[in-house]
């Protein structure tokens, strides 16, 4: 167990009534000219919380409510029971135990890398021990160097913001908001301003800080993909309010959700690696007590493997097949029909051993099986992506 | 030595007076160049118009009043006079006051521009790493704004050197007191010495060269990307 985890463990210990689960609750009421933000919601106060929607849907307004950046006239913020907002208090954002990371990295260009790390560091630290003088002096002590060992930026440290990569600039920027020892990290669309590439570097670092830490993170994002990769649960937001909210499977696998993610409908599961066929470089994932075949990642024996499988990959039978060149085949029970985007398509939920999936087919090939609920089928899925 | 003793003494008076005046607006205008530059109050504009009065107003109509006020009926005159200072005109201090408000808009606005120029986000950054807001203006916003300061400094400098009228109502023409470079050279003029007032007059030219090369070299908007 790490430091941080201790530290998180015993705050949360010491600052919830018992039996409690930790919890965020937001109400905001926000009206600009042009846009209105309106959201009541209790979240959970543990993983990754996805809020997801198209640029002007509240979503970062939302986070900044919850970060204390803005303002809100009409609010409430509650966190594991301390209230930050309500009619009576307001507790400024550098008296919130919160981590946040910006669009863009946002780094003091005045400062080092090390100076930037440091610059929260140190404050929190004298905050800390003002606050808690006697208590365990492990609290003040995460860790600049888990920060910098977590985002891997030691050899950066005494370079200057301007002579970092786009994706060098905001892994600093992580650990420069984890190194506060953050009860509650805040994330607005930290890969968005980056190129493919860079993306796909710092995904796994934030893979890291979900598997690794016991912070709760609130994560902004309008990319599915980073969605599926990071989230446990997910909300979706439109017009400045929230469409739906829940476990990331019970929001995706939703059919009259008016938010679409088109080609990106489907859904993610968790499993563990649990074999590899070192002859055909394929690994087998367990999970819903079943088995998928999926392009062997690397990933060692026992890992936790989290996978995608979109609803357009999916196809129905009636029977298992043989002759076909897909490798994964379940079965499978209906469960509803829904409208997709195109009046030619259908989305049928299904349910593999407990768990929903998305299968995307034409209204043709619906009615020619004669789906129906509760009837039992077989699945092949095309493609499944390990994330 | 080819300047004499009188202009020498001009010189360091002028120099003294340029000094006191830019430190003093170092610490007076930057709280205003602050507030204009992070307000939404509506007050603004009237506020913003006002710093920038002396930047249009001929420097004998501000002399003017500020030697109204300052005098003896004014109500900084009463005010001085009942503090035991007596009265501002006509001394150093008289001076500095006057410069004070006639080189304002040269501190504020260079010192306002550096400030509205780093954003918000740097400041909120720096909130969200646990930086009460005055904190977050000594650490971030000074820092980053320093090359402003520099100019500001530069140009309230070389502008409180360059002052004439001003000097003229409210301090008058005493040597070693009030009798700065600009109103030696006048002098000189008057008594139709020639001479002397070129050879101040260069002095004052190569300074006033310099210290715009100075502004110009450093240039502070090519620094930032």
């Amino acid at each position: 167990m790490n430091a941080l985890e201790t530290n998180t463990k015993t705050r949360t210990a010491a600052g919830d009534r018992p039996g409690m689960l930790p919890q965020i609750e937001a109400r905001f009421r926000v009206a600009w000219p042009g846009f209105t933000l309106d959201v009541d919601e209790r979240l959970p106060a543990r993983g990754v919380t996805a809020l997801f929607g198209h640029s002007g849907s509240g979503k970062t307004t939302l986070l900044r409510c919850i970060a204390g950046l803005e303002h809100a006239a009409e609010g409430r913020i509650q966190f594991n029971g301390e209230v930050w907002q309500d009619a009576e208090t307001w507790v400024p954002t550098h008296r919130r135990p919160i981590g946040y990371v910006f669009q863009e990295a946002s780094l003091f260009p005045h400062l080092s890398v090390l100076g930037n790390l440091s610059y929260g560091q140190k404050r929190s630290q004298k905050l800390n021990q003002q606050r808690a003088a006697a208590q365990d002096p492990r609290k003040a002590r995460f860790s600049l160097e888990h920060a910098i060992e977590l985002l891997g930026i030691g050899h950066l440290l005494k370079r200057r913001p301007a002579a970092l990569s786009g994706g060098e600039r905001q892994r600093v920027s992580i650990a420069r908001a984890l190194a506060v020892s953050p009860r509650l990290l805040l994330m607005d669309e930290p890969l968005a301003a980056l190129d493919l590439a860079r993306k796909q570097e710092i995904l796994p670092y934030l893979e890291r800080l979900h598997d690794d830490l016991a912070i709760p993170v609130l994560y902004v994002s309008h990319a599915p993909d980073e969605v599926a990769r990071l989230a446990d649960h997910l909300v979706t937001m439109d017009g400045g309010r929230v469409q739906a909210s829940g476990p990331i499977n019970a929001v995706l696998s939703r059919l009259d959700l008016p938010i679409r993610l088109g080609e990106d409908a489907g859904v993610v599961l968790d499993g563990e690696v649990a074999e590899r066929d070192e002859r055909w470089h394929l690994l087998r994932i367990a999970c819903c007590s079943t088995s998928l075949w999926v392009r062997d990642s690397g990933a060692a024996i026992g890992d936790h493997a989290r996978i995608r499988i979109l609803a357009r990959d999916v196809s129905i039978a009636q029977a298992p097949s043989r002759g076909t060149s897909i490798l994964n085949s379940l079965p499978a029970r209906v469960l509803s029909l829904g409208n997709d985007a195109h009046p030619a398509l259908a989305l049928v939920k299904l349910d593999v051993a407990g768990n929903p999936v998305l299968a995307r087919l034409t209204r043709r090939s619906a009615d020619e099986l004669g789906l129906a609920p509760e009837q039992s089928v077989w699945i092949q899925i095309k493609a499944v992506a390990l994330l | 030595m080819w300047l004499t003793e009188t202009d020498l003494e001009a010189i360091w008076l002028t120099l003294r007076l340029a000094t006191v005046t830019t430190l003093i607006l170092f610490i007076v205008a930057t709280p205003v160049a602050w507030w204009l530059a992070r307000t939404r109050s509506r007050w603004k504009g009237p506020i913003g118009a006002v710093v920038a009065l002396p930047l249009v107003l001929p420097p004998s109509v501000l002399g003017f009043y500020l030697l109204v006020a300052m005098g003896p009926n004014g109500p900084v005159g009463q005010l001085t006079q009942s503090l035991g200072i007596g009265l501002l005109p006509f001394t150093f201090w008289g001076l500095v006051v006057a410069s004070v408000f006639y080189s304002f808009p040269f501190m504020v606005q260079p010192v306002q521009n550096a400030f509205e120029s780093i954003g918000d986000r740097p400041l909120e950054a720096a909130a969200t790493l646990r930086a009460s807001p005055l904190d977050r203006f000594f650490s971030v916003a000074l820092p980053l704004s320093l090359p402003g300061f520099v100019t500001a400094g530069i140009l309230t400098f070389a502008h409180t050197v360059g002052e004439f009228g001003v000097v003229l109502m409210i301090g008058g023409n005493i040597p070693g007191v009030t009798r700065v470079a600009s109103v030696q050279i006048y002098d000189y003029v008057e008594a139709l010495e020639y001479g002397n007032a070129h050879r101040l007059a260069a002095v004052m030219l190569v300074f006033s060269f310099l210290v715009l090369l100075a502004l110009y070299v450093w240039n502070p908007g090519a620094k930032k990307r």
